[in-house]
């Protein structure tokens, strides 16, 4: 089957430091995607490089057989690749609705029209609506994002990552610095996203992981170490031994 | 030939005066991430203090040592009670504040002085021409040619060398590391913004027989100024070296080769640059 | 109530909502009748006031809504009068000829200044407008032999509108205040717009719009250009009403006098320049009675705004009215502006 996110021997540095090197992955469609690894492995550069938030030192990234290679953010954004932040990146004055509204915009035509008023428009405050309640988030429309909970946050983030009905979708630590409950809240909301977008997940928790994940990816000091079913994976002397060598244990 | 080399002599003497304006603007923006808006208005008034110094005293040289002194002494009047209250604010608001001070500054040279055009001759001992290359040439040029170099080189020192160089350094790099090691950042601010300005007075003053001096000047200088930072990098020492002379140099030879588009030389070099490196000759950061 | 984000609606939320609708109508009823009972001296302030109304408006879409600070608004604006100029003192007088003209040339200059000055991050966009404008300045002062120099060009006529006598002081006015009116409402129009809407995000968080999939360079050309056509839409009847124009047009204290005009106000609402301009021309008015020191006055108000006003003259009336604000609380940490873009939230 065409992988729908191939990333061909990507390098990014940063002068002299080696980010990532030759990091090669190719996620399926449909696949649900984790990228784990010790803290420095370069998980969110990969993310910023393949997002365009970065451009690549070497490498190519294609999606859906076309590459984005050295593309801008928003160009990428638009061909159906979206993604989260590792820390929490809204508009923070203005409402959890109003901020997924925005996001549903992007993806339409509606930018162009400089003398409608938004109200004439409902049809963008309902699909957000909509979005927000996917993410149990209905109640909390009206709410500014900088009152919203830190959990809250988090979830906004992936609703309003959900509004161009994005194929691919990068969520960069969603279940970070939250409390147990809220990691299982977060976790149930993910599994319930289905399976028309991909979803590539960095992750440190590693239940989330194993709840979450078809396949799983380690990066370590930039490199891929290891790559394939949850059960490889947890067995591959060399992923344990960076896990154990650095003191984080690989069962959650 | 010896027409182009006095010519690239001017451009010289013109680049260590903006040398001096931008090394200012770019410490104070290096630091404390504020251009400096008032900047052109402390050059301004450094010149009519140099003016009224020479007219009371007699001597260049007292102005040259004085005028600083005091448009240091305003920087402080506007660093310690306007700035400082605004540090918990955004960088915006600091620097819309020293753009308000720009028009007092202004409007308060004009108010002292007047408007005509005034104009400060070159010390005794420097107001003649000395032959070189078979031509005269002023020696005031010569002069801060020579004094804008040794300056510059001082300051590099300063800042390598000193101790209060490295503070000021770490405090550019990172301003809260710096404040935990026990460091009175805010103090530090404050020094280098009167430092600051009254390199932009001592600027005024040398470069008042050569440009001299009226009503306007201060945002011309100010504009040719901003032009040398964004060229040269803004907040870095060879930034406001290097671009100080590639911009008097690019300023010179534009009157001189195609006058009726001397105006836009600069912008033409600042645009090129832009689009080339964003973020400055030797700007580290695109801020 | 479906509205573009942030709340930035055209008056600011007052008391009661008959607070509402009643400020509004008197302030119209004032413009529509003063002038036909009251001198022409009446008529005449307000016809300045309209003008940097609307020049301040301009501004506003820049600095409030979209969250770019700019230091070279005079540029559209004394481009846009230099055209009115050099046309109507080479014969075309038909006000259907020179506006449209003046626009296209106010709005060709933002665009052009944009172009270079919206590449540039943070604090160099600040720079490059401050710079760009004082270059136009400096085009007007040096080449006397178009533009005549420091003296200016004098003695513009005015346009020829067939049906109305625009020579007189009253029917220029509600020419102005028509055209001001309209140039309001559209503005209006596209803060309420989805257009209007994504400028907002911009201000807020330009990275995540971006990643959002706005293409967040050409939205900031789109403000740029339409407040650069609302400011040569001021800048073209500022040059028939005062019928004579000269390089200080273009100079940079005419950029920071409607700043100080945008923040006096307020910036979060459009009405709020609107009184700021009528605020600074009052000012402007009484101080020149007294005293040259204009500009340092202009100055000294410039920091006290800076200083002291979270969110202007019209934020404060909000305030004074006495209703509570629903939800949307002043940012405590907040200067008179919104923060830029680049800032971020977490300083």
């Amino acid at each position: 089957m065409d992988a729908i996110l191939s990333i061909e021997r990507l390098t990014k540095r940063f002068g002299g430091l080696i980010a990532l090197r030759d990091v090669s992955l190719s996620i399926a469609p449909g696949e649900r995607h984790a990228l784990i690894g010790p803290n420095g492995a370069g998980k969110t550069t990969l993310f910023n490089v393949v997002s365009g938030e970065l451009p690549p030192t070497a490498g190519r990234v294609s999606l859906l057989r076309r590459s984005i290679t050295g593309l801008p953010s928003h160009e990428i954004a638009r061909r159906g690749l979206a993604r989260t932040f590792q820390r929490n990146n809204l508009l923070f004055s203005l409402t959890a609705l109003e901020n997924v509204r925005l996001a549903v915009q992007a993806c339409t035509a509606a930018t162009r029209r400089l003398l409608t008023p938004v109200d004439r428009l409902p049809q963008l405050e309902e699909h957000a609506r909509v979005l927000l309640d996917r993410m149990d988030l209905a109640g909390r429309a009206p709410v500014p994002a900088r009152t919203l909970s830190y959990g809250e946050q988090r979830q906004l983030e992936v609703a309003i990552a959900l509004a161009g009905r994005p194929r691919v979708l990068l969520l960069d630590e969603p279940t970070s610095g939250m409390s147990p409950a809220e990691t299982a809240r977060m976790t149930a909301l993910l599994d319930r996203l289905g399976r028309e977008q991909t979803v590539v997940i960095i992750e440190h928790d590693m239940d989330v992981v194993f709840a979450l994940a078809d396949r799983i990816t380690v990066l370590y000091l930039g490199g891929v170490i290891a790559s394939g079913t949850p059960e490889a994976v947890r067995a591959d002397p060399r992923v344990q031994e960076v896990y154990l060598g650095t003191g984080e244990g690989l069962d959650g | 030939m010896t027409f182009y080399l006095l010519q690239a002599l001017n451009g010289c003497a013109y680049g260590m005066l903006l040398f001096l304006l931008a090394a200012g603007l770019s410490l104070i923006f290096g630091l404390m991430e504020i251009v400096n808006l008032a900047h052109g208005g402390f050059y301004l008034l450094g010149a009519y203090l140099g003016l009224s110094i020479v007219r009371w005293t007699g001597s260049f040289w007292l102005a040259l040592a004085i005028a600083p002194l005091i448009t240091g002494g305003a920087g402080f009047l506007l660093e310690w009670p306007f700035l400082r209250p605004l540090y918990r604010r955004t960088h915006l608001d600091q620097i819309l504040l020293t753009f308000g001070f720009a028009f007092v500054l202004t409007d308060l040279t004009r108010w002292l002085w007047g408007a005509g055009v005034q104009s400060l001759p070159a010390p005794r001992g420097l107001d003649q021409s000395v032959v070189i290359l078979g031509t005269l040439f002023p020696a005031y040029r010569l002069f801060v040619i020579g004094a804008g170099a040794a300056l510059a080189l001082g300051l590099w020192l300063g800042l390598v060398r000193s101790r209060l160089g490295a503070v000021v350094r770490a405090g550019v790099a990172n301003r809260e590391m710096t404040q935990a090691l026990g460091i009175d950042v805010a103090a530090v601010f404050t020094g280098v913004f009167v430092f600051g300005t009254a390199l932009a007075g001592l600027a005024g003053v040398a470069a008042a027989p050569i440009l001299g001096v009226f009503p306007g000047v201060d945002f011309e200088i100010l504009i040719v100024t901003l032009i040398v930072v964004v060229v040269g990098g803004l907040g870095t020492f060879s930034g406001a070296f290097w671009g100080g002379l590639l911009i008097g140099e690019a300023e010179t030879f534009g009157k001189v080769l195609v006058p009726q588009a001397a105006l836009v030389v600069i912008y033409i070099v600042m645009a090129a640059v832009l689009l080339a490196r964003p973020a400055g000759l030797f700007g580290g950061r695109a801020r | 109530m479906n509205r573009a984000p942030g709340a930035r609606t055209f008056l600011p939320a007052s008391g009661a909502s008959g607070g509402r609708r009643v400020v509004p109508v008197l302030v119209a009823a004032a413009l529509l009748l003063v002038p036909l009972a009251g001198s022409r001296f009446a008529a005449t302030t307000l016809t300045e006031m309209l003008i940097f109304a609307i020049f301040a408006m301009s501004l506003d879409l820049l600095v409030g809504y979209t969250g770019l600070v700019s230091l070279g608004h005079a540029a559209p604006f004394g481009v846009a009068a230099y055209a009115v100029a050099l046309l109507s003192t080479h014969g075309s007088v038909a006000l259907a000829a020179t506006l449209p003209a003046a626009i296209v040339a106010g709005t060709a200059a933002a665009a052009l200044i944009g172009v270079f000055a919206l590449r540039a991050a943070g604090v160099y966009f600040l720079m490059l407008t401050l710079a760009f404008a004082q270059m136009a300045y400096a085009v007007a002062h040096e080449w006397a032999g178009v533009t005549g120099g420091t003296n200016g060009l004098s003695g513009i006529p005015r346009p020829v509108l067939p049906g109305a006598d625009l020579g007189g002081t009253v029917p220029f006015y509600y020419l102005v205040l028509l055209l001001g009116g309209l140039a309001a409402l559209v503005l209006a129009r596209i803060t309420g717009s989805p257009f209007g809407a994504a400028l907002a995000g911009v201000r807020e968080n330009e990275a995540r719009m971006r990643a959002m999939g706005y293409d967040t360079f050409r939205l900031k050309m789109a403000a740029f250009a339409i407040a650069g056509a609302a400011a040569a839409l001021s800048g073209a009847l500022y040059a028939y009403y005062n019928g004579f124009v000269s390089p200080d047009v273009l100079y940079w204290t005419t950029s920071g006098q409607v700043l100080v005009m945008v923040l006096l106000g307020g910036a979060r609402t459009l009405a709020g320049p609107a009184v700021g301009a009528a605020a600074v021309l009052l000012l402007q008015n009484l101080a020149s009675s007294y005293t040259e020191r204009w500009t340092l006055i202009l100055g000294a108000a410039f920091i006290l705004v800076v200083l002291a006003a979270p969110s202007g003259l019209a934020g404060a009336a909000a305030r004074l009215g006495g209703a509570r604000r629903r939800l949307r609380a002043v940012d405590p940490g907040a200067g008179p502006l919104p923060p830029a873009p680049s800032e971020g939230t977490a300083r």
